[in-house]
């Protein structure tokens, strides 16, 4: 299982990662789990999903956009945002707007290629747990939170620029 | 909060610094944390800890590639502005880490080739000592902010540029959201009515414009740009005002970010995005980002560019006249100097003073090329003679900005004891290239020595005068360094099985009229070059009218009469 940081601690991960949209027998194979299932997969299963015990939440590949999901999106208690590669920045986008433009306040969750360099810009940006890449050293991974001091921008976690603090 | 406008020089003499912006504890403390930050980054990667393939963007936002001979380490140059105690640290970096030298480029940046990449954190933080850096000068990222070279000084400015850019450049440095974007995203600022910052081939252009109302804001294009697809920026803004310009600024970002194409390099910069979505409904997807965040917390306050402007302030001009005989009996008696003085110096807004373009083109010298002891020449005479500053042209030249003009003649005599003196601004000598096939890894082909082989070709000084304003721009490869396509003549290296070849365009600018070359013709081999360039300048001769410069007569004439010629009797 890959390592979790969330809102600054190592912790442990409760939710099982639904990576592809396979049909819906999964749930009846493991019945009592939490799940982050795809997008295409909470679309097409709703009954089964009514059915089951366990939680569900979301998650989002970088191509997907959060706005399409405005309606629903404060059911779930916690949303993941995909970086299929470290280098893809529409996740961050997304992050932003989900808490900027929807006022998502659930769990917003780095999946993928989630990397100790990106994680402080993930932070900024409004992701508040980082499911790390199997090879990440959890501990480096936590001194990236205090690579800076300081910011110019506004933003997620510090709404106001750096020249209205000055 | 320092107080603006006082920085030491390096031998800890205080002097009045009117128009650099100066760091306060903030901007320290950022710089550091970034140091700090690359340094722990390059022990990882030594260690093994970071592969090449993740260490490769980090380094990049950190200007460094891994070139051919060695890697290339790029330095921003925040709008081109370098004070005397910079260019110092510059030669100091030069002398100790280099071999002597350093190279400007076209984005009014400075370059060095020669670095070893375990040093590189020891440079960035003798960088960091003078406040300044390699941020963001490559990589996926926000670039260098770059403006008119003679923003402030200029006697046609609306407003001067540098505060804006200065608050552009603290926006967009570590902007977390936009730090992996779809391809490098390139912004330029352009107070002067005559735009010497190639503003409209920027994937974002700013005009700073009045309205009807007289209202000063900002016009802002964008999805301009070179390399390989070159394309004029198209208005997305008609009219911002100023303290909305880093919201509209950060919608344009947005829509790119999430929609710019990332499955092909290629077409991967935002002008493609522009074109393939459609101007309308590309604005109305920036618009409707602009909604949410617009008068929100991103917005500009009145305190803000006030307190920019507060370091772009005027020097400490003298109550000077324009013309004075000593200046008037140097050009009299003196021919070299005054061909110097026609084609290097510039009107400035004040009286007495005037602008000053110090040419890094000698024949012989790779285009931007400088040596360690001619940047602690320019130190000493940008001290001397204006104010302790410079700054670089996105031509590859420096700017002594505010030369007074009864110094003019001396501040000659010194350039001249140290091979500075070429007196070839903007004539056909006054050539951009990049630095080629000899030093990238990413070229095609030379492009230095083709340079020179033009420059000897048109040794005559009174045959270039006689030719007049002429850009020739020279790029080794498709990616445009050297911007080639608004180039008068571009000139474009190219690969045929092997072997180096060069293509020709003609009637580009990067003017207010900005245009883009059209190529003339199948390419020619590196020898044939100079001939070429002799054919077309015999062609622009020829047909000229009274006052026509090169790029007009093409324009009336269009390009058969130069094809014809440069190919009549090619078998």
């Amino acid at each position: 299982m890959p390592t979790l940081i969330k809102d600054g601690k190592v912790e442990r991960n409760d939710w099982t990662l639904l990576k592809t949209a396979t049909g819906p027998e999964i749930l009846s194979a493991v019945p009592g789990k939490n799940f982050i299932v795809p997008l295409q997969f909470w679309r097409n299963y709703q009954a089964e999903i009514s059915e089951y015990s366990g939680e569900f939440a979301l998650w989002l590949d970088s191509h997907e956009n959060v706005n399409d999901i405005a309606e629903e999106v404060h059911s779930f208690p916690l949303i993941a945002l995909n970086f299929p590669a470290f280098a893809d920045g529409r996740s961050y986008t997304n992050a932003r707007e989900l808490r900027e433009r929807l006022g998502y306040q659930g769990e917003i969750r780095a999946i993928g290629d989630v990397l100790r360099d990106q994680l402080y810009l993930m932070s900024r940006c409004g992701f508040n747990a980082f499911e790390l890449r199997h090879d990440q050293d959890a501990d480096v991974c936590l001194a990236a939170f205090e690579d800076f001091h300081t910011n110019y921008q506004g933003t997620v976690v510090e709404p106001l620029p750096l020249f209205r603090r000055r | 909060m320092n107080t603006p406008g006082i920085v030491y020089n390096a031998s800890l003499c205080l002097y009045v610094n009117g128009t650099m912006y100066s760091y306060d504890n903030y901007d320290h403390q950022m710089l550091s944390d970034r140091v700090a930050q690359f340094r722990g980054q390059t022990e990882r990667y030594l260690d093994g800890k970071l592969s090449d393939a993740e260490f490769l963007p980090l380094r990049l936002q950190n200007g460094l590639y891994v070139q051919r001979m060695a890697p290339m380490l790029r330095i921003a140059v925040p709008y081109g502005m370098l004070s005397s105690r910079q260019l110092r640290q510059l030669a100091m970096i030069a002398r100790d880490y280099d071999k002597g030298y350093a190279h400007f480029t076209t984005r009014q940046n400075v370059q060095f080739n020669w670095p070893e990449l375990e040093e590189v954190p020891d440079i960035l933080a003798h960088l960091a000592d003078v406040e300044m850096h390699a941020i963001q000068t490559s990589g996926n990222c926000i670039r260098n902010t770059t403006t008119d070279q003679f923003a402030g000084v200029s006697p046609d400015e609306i407003e001067d540029a540098r505060p804006y850019c200065e608050i552009i450049r603290q926006w967009s440095t570590f902007h977390p959201e936009f730090a992996f974007l779809p391809r490098k995203f390139k912004i330029a600022v352009c107070g002067t009515k005559e735009d010497q910052a190639a503003t409209q081939v920027h994937d974002i252009g700013i005009y700073i414009v009045q309205n009807a109302e007289g209202e000063t804001g900002f016009r802002i294009l964008a999805g301009g740009g070179l390399g390989r697809t070159p394309v004029i920026g198209q208005e997305v803004f008609p009219f911002v005002a100023k303290v909305d310009l880093l919201t509209a600024l950060e919608a344009i970002m947005r829509v790119y970010n999430r929609e710019g194409r990332r499955d092909n390099k290629y077409k991967a910069r935002i002008k493609i995005l522009v074109r393939e979505t459609g101007l309308e409904a590309f604005r109305e997807k920036v618009m409707h980002e602009w909604e949410l965040i617009k008068d929100g917390p991103q917005t500009l306050t009145e305190e803000e560019i006030e307190r920019c402007k507060a370091f772009f302030v005027d020097p400490d001009y003298q109550t000077l006249e324009d013309n004075p005989t000593v200046l008037q009996s140097a050009l009299s008696s003196n021919a070299l100097f005054a061909s110097w003085y026609e084609q290097n110096v510039k009107a400035h807004k004040k009286s007495g003073y005037s602008i000053v373009t110090v040419s890094m083109k000698a024949t012989g010298v790779a285009p931007g090329d400088v040596t360690d002891q001619q940047l602690d020449y320019l130190a000493e005479l940008a001290e001397q003679y204006s104010f302790g500053e410079v700054r670089v042209t996105h031509h590859q030249n420096v700017v002594l900005a505010d030369v007074r003009q009864d110094q003019l003649f001396e501040l000659w005599e010194k350039l001249r004891s140290k091979a500075l003196s070429s007196h070839n601004l903007d004539l056909l000598t006054d050539i951009i290239c990049c630095p080629g096939g000899d030093f990238c890894a990413l070229a095609n082909a030379k492009s230095i020595p083709i340079a020179e082989s033009i420059q000897r070709k048109f040794a005559d000084f009174k045959e270039l005068q006689s030719i007049g304003d002429l850009r020739i721009n020279i790029s080794g490869c498709m990616n445009a360094c050297g911007h080639h396509h608004v180039g008068n003549i571009g000139i474009l290296g190219v690969d045929k099985k092997g072997e180096e070849f060069y293509q020709v365009s003609l009637g580009g600018s990067s003017r207010n009229e900005a245009s883009l070359g059209k190529i003339i013709g199948p390419a020619f081999a590196q020898d044939e070059i100079p001939l070429v360039i002799e054919k077309l300048v015999a062609v622009y001769k020829d047909k000229r009218t009274d006052g026509e410069k090169f790029i007009d007569t093409y324009n009336r004439i269009g390009i058969d009469p130069f094809k014809e010629v440069v190919y009549a009797n090619a078998d």
